[in-house]
């Protein structure tokens, strides 16, 4: 009884403020001038309303729950100087703002925006330029990243830094970004239950999607071009890659995606176009490859070893200098129902399914793997000649690595 | 030389062997199209048929023709005519005349389905480009031989070999090479092997529009000069100039020599 009567006379005491959250304008013709005195000024669930203009501010720390809405894009200028926006409370809005500018430092991550062990917070429609790190999240969780734009300058990797960053988080929506231009487009580490969707992420220094110790993640229908080395997954469990496009990523190290130490996940319904290496694999184990189109790529899919019980079905190879290469004769792996534009099969009982099987890996694949400078031999007539009779008696490859039911009709 | 090259080049127009040239290139490209319906598809495989076909036929035709001509080129001898006239005018005559056929040939069913519309059209256009240069090259070398060689049997023999040293056994001492000194540097000695024969040089040329991705895979900084950059395309296609000018030059210089 006494309890309650407390909580009566808190209620009349404090009449709830969340409901009755006030605005706080803040302009360069406001009462309020600067970004820093309105978060101070501002109470619990408020809204900074921050008009047109140019603010020369850093260290900005959002330590309590407000909503803080761009009109028209403001710009805040850190001058080079440090970090933009921390935020270390739960239940943070931050939206519509324009971040320059960001300090660079080799001993310290200056963020644009930085958020720290935080909650249920959304951060939207910003525009970040000149940047060192973009958004940095970290021990955060239920947070939504959505639709921001990030246009990095970044030239080298030893001094830029990540487009979006997610470090031990859980539960966070990361979509309908474009980031172009900065070192990894989106870092995940130690992050579960990521949902990155719909980003638009190309020419980055190093990978435009970068993934380590993060597991049961997705990623969907996001597209990545002309990143230094592609998409790099590693060390992680139950990963969803579904719908996505990974373009003409070109060089000596650069993949679509490079699997390292990826089980149990799923690969599917995504294209991969003119890349140097379509998927590079490595120690992958357990993972179903489905209804992927790889175009035009100069490998298909490069094996490296210690890969088992993977399934590649349904997928069309299509135009690949070399569909298959593996670096071993051990093969467990299984493709079974897949599309090779290379077949030259015949399908005489017409069910739509070639008679004679398939074998992807060619004895060239093997020699190029041997000695490099051999590439130059590609498609000539020599190579052709004994590629032919390395697939009717097979010693190099792996012989027991075909496709026993190559389609006759690309899957649509 | 322009009224010898007329003659020539009419004189094989009507010959049969142009026409059935013409339509095995015709036929071909309808084939090819008609299996794949893909243009770009088509081109890969075209690409494979111009390096290994093309060259051949340029020796065939050119070594044979030379020989047939033989006593028109004596009646020609016998008058007031430069030497260089002569010979020039009938190379370029049997050059003109095949690189018509397949460009012809090969044209108008890429064109009837829908070429022009297509993104392929560059690609196809270093193909007939290069498919011009193999004639070219290898119609020169096989006059030479045939300037050579008197004997008919003789100069046959040399140039199927020719052809068959340049398209199928270089490319095996090539990647035997590659191989047995493997511990060493090699991306200059394989640009440089490559550069040495024209049939590689114009799959590289081709190779670098179609398979760039796979090229850029190697590690080598010479390599990644030469294909990531325009240099490789300029060095392959005034390397093909050279291929070309200096059989011709050989084939003018000798003709003059020669006691007939």
């Amino acid at each position: 009884m006494r309890r309650s009567i407390g909580i009566l006379l808190l209620l009349l005491v404090f009449p709830a403020r969340p409901i009755l959250a006030g605005t706080v304008p803040v302009c360069p013709s406001c009462e309020v001038t600067t970004i820093g005195e309105g978060i101070a000024m501002a109470a619990d669930h408020d809204t900074l309303m921050i008009g047109k203009g140019r603010y020369h501010e850093y260290n900005l720390v959002i330590d309590k729950p407000l909503t803080l809405i761009g009109l028209e894009y403001p710009t805040i200028d850190g001058g080079d100087q440090g970090e933009i926006l921390t935020i270390i409370a739960d239940q943070v809005t931050v939206q519509g703002l324009h971040i320059v500018n960001v300090g660079t430092s080799y001993t310290t991550d200056f963020a644009a925006v930085r958020v720290v062990e935080s909650s249920d917070f959304v951060i939207r429609d910003m525009k970040l330029e000149q940047l060192f790190f973009g958004i940095y999240l970290e021990k955060s969780s239920r947070g939504l990243v959505e639709g921001n734009t990030i246009n990095g300058d970044a030239l080298e990797e030893f001094n830029s830094g990540n487009g979006i960053q997610l470090w031990h988080c859980r539960d966070v929506v990361v979509r309908d970004n474009t980031v172009r231009q900065v070192r990894d487009g989106i870092y995940l580490e130690f992050s579960d239950r990521i949902r990155i969707q719909g980003n638009r992420s190309t020419n980055n220094v190093r990978y435009g999607l970068h993934f380590m110790f993060s597991n049961n993640d997705s990623y969907e229908d996001n597209y990545f071009e002309n990143n230094g080395a592609g998409v790099a997954v590693m060390f992680s469990k139950q990963i969803r890659m579904v719908g996505n496009t990974f373009r003409k990523n070109w060089g000596t190290a650069a993949f679509g995606v490079l699997l390292k130490e990826i089980n149990d996940s799923e690969i599917s319904r995504n294209l991969f176009e003119e890349n140097t290496i379509g998927i590079s694999i490595e120690g992958s184990n357990r993972i179903r490859y489905e209804n992927n189109d790889f175009v035009k790529n100069g490998w298909a899919l490069k094996v490296r070893g210690a890969c088992y019980t993977n399934t590649f079905s349904g997928n069309n190879f299509l135009h690949n200098s070399f569909d298959l290469s593996y670096n071993s004769n051990l093969n467990d792996n299984r493709f079974e129902g897949n599309y090779w534009s290379g077949y030259t099969g015949y399908d005489l009982d017409k069910d739509g399914v070639g008679d004679v099987p398939y074998r992807p890996v060619k004895l060239f694949s093997y020699i190029v793997n041997r000695t490099p400078e051999t590439i130059v031999l590609l498609r000539s007539l020599f190579m052709d000649i004994i590629d032919f009779s390395e697939r009717v008696s097979p010693v190099f490859t792996p012989d027991k690595l075909f496709d026993t039911r190559p389609l006759m009709k690309k899957v649509p | 030389m322009g009224k010898i090259l007329k003659y020539s080049f009419f004189d094989l127009m009507r010959s049969r062997w142009s026409y059935v040239y013409f339509l095995f290139y015709l036929a071909l490209g309808f084939v090819l199209l008609f299996l794949n319906n893909d243009v770009a598809k088509a081109v890969i495989t075209l690409m494979n048929v111009i390096i290994v076909l093309v060259p051949l036929i340029g020796t065939i035709f050119g070594i044979m023709y030379f020989y047939n001509s033989r006593e028109f080129t004596e009646l020609l001898l016998a008058q007031p005519i430069r030497r260089s006239s002569i010979f020039l005018g009938q190379y370029l005559g049997v050059t003109g005349s095949l690189t018509l056929s397949l460009v012809m040939g090969l044209g108008i069913p890429f064109v009837l389905y829908g070429l022009l519309r297509s993104g392929a059209i560059w690609d196809f256009g270093l193909l007939l480009l290069t498919g011009a240069f193999l004639t070219a090259i290898f119609s020169a070398l096989s006059f030479n031989i045939a300037l050579k060689h008197e004997n008919k049997i003789k100069g046959f023999g040399y140039a199927v070999l020719l052809w068959l040293f340049m398209a199928v056994i270089y490319d095996g001492i090539f990647l035997l090479s590659l191989i047995v000194f493997e511990e060493y540097p090699l991306d200059s000695f394989s640009l440089v092997a490559t550069m040495i024969n024209p049939i590689d040089l114009s799959r590289i040329l081709i190779l670098l529009k179609l398979d760039i991705s796979a090229l850029l895979g190697y590690t080598g900084a010479i390599f990644k000069a030469f294909f990531g950059t325009g240099l490789g395309f300029l060095l392959s296609f005034s390397m093909l100039c050279c291929w070309t000018g200096i059989p011709v030059w050989l084939l003018v210089r000798n003709a003059k020599k020669k006691d007939f």
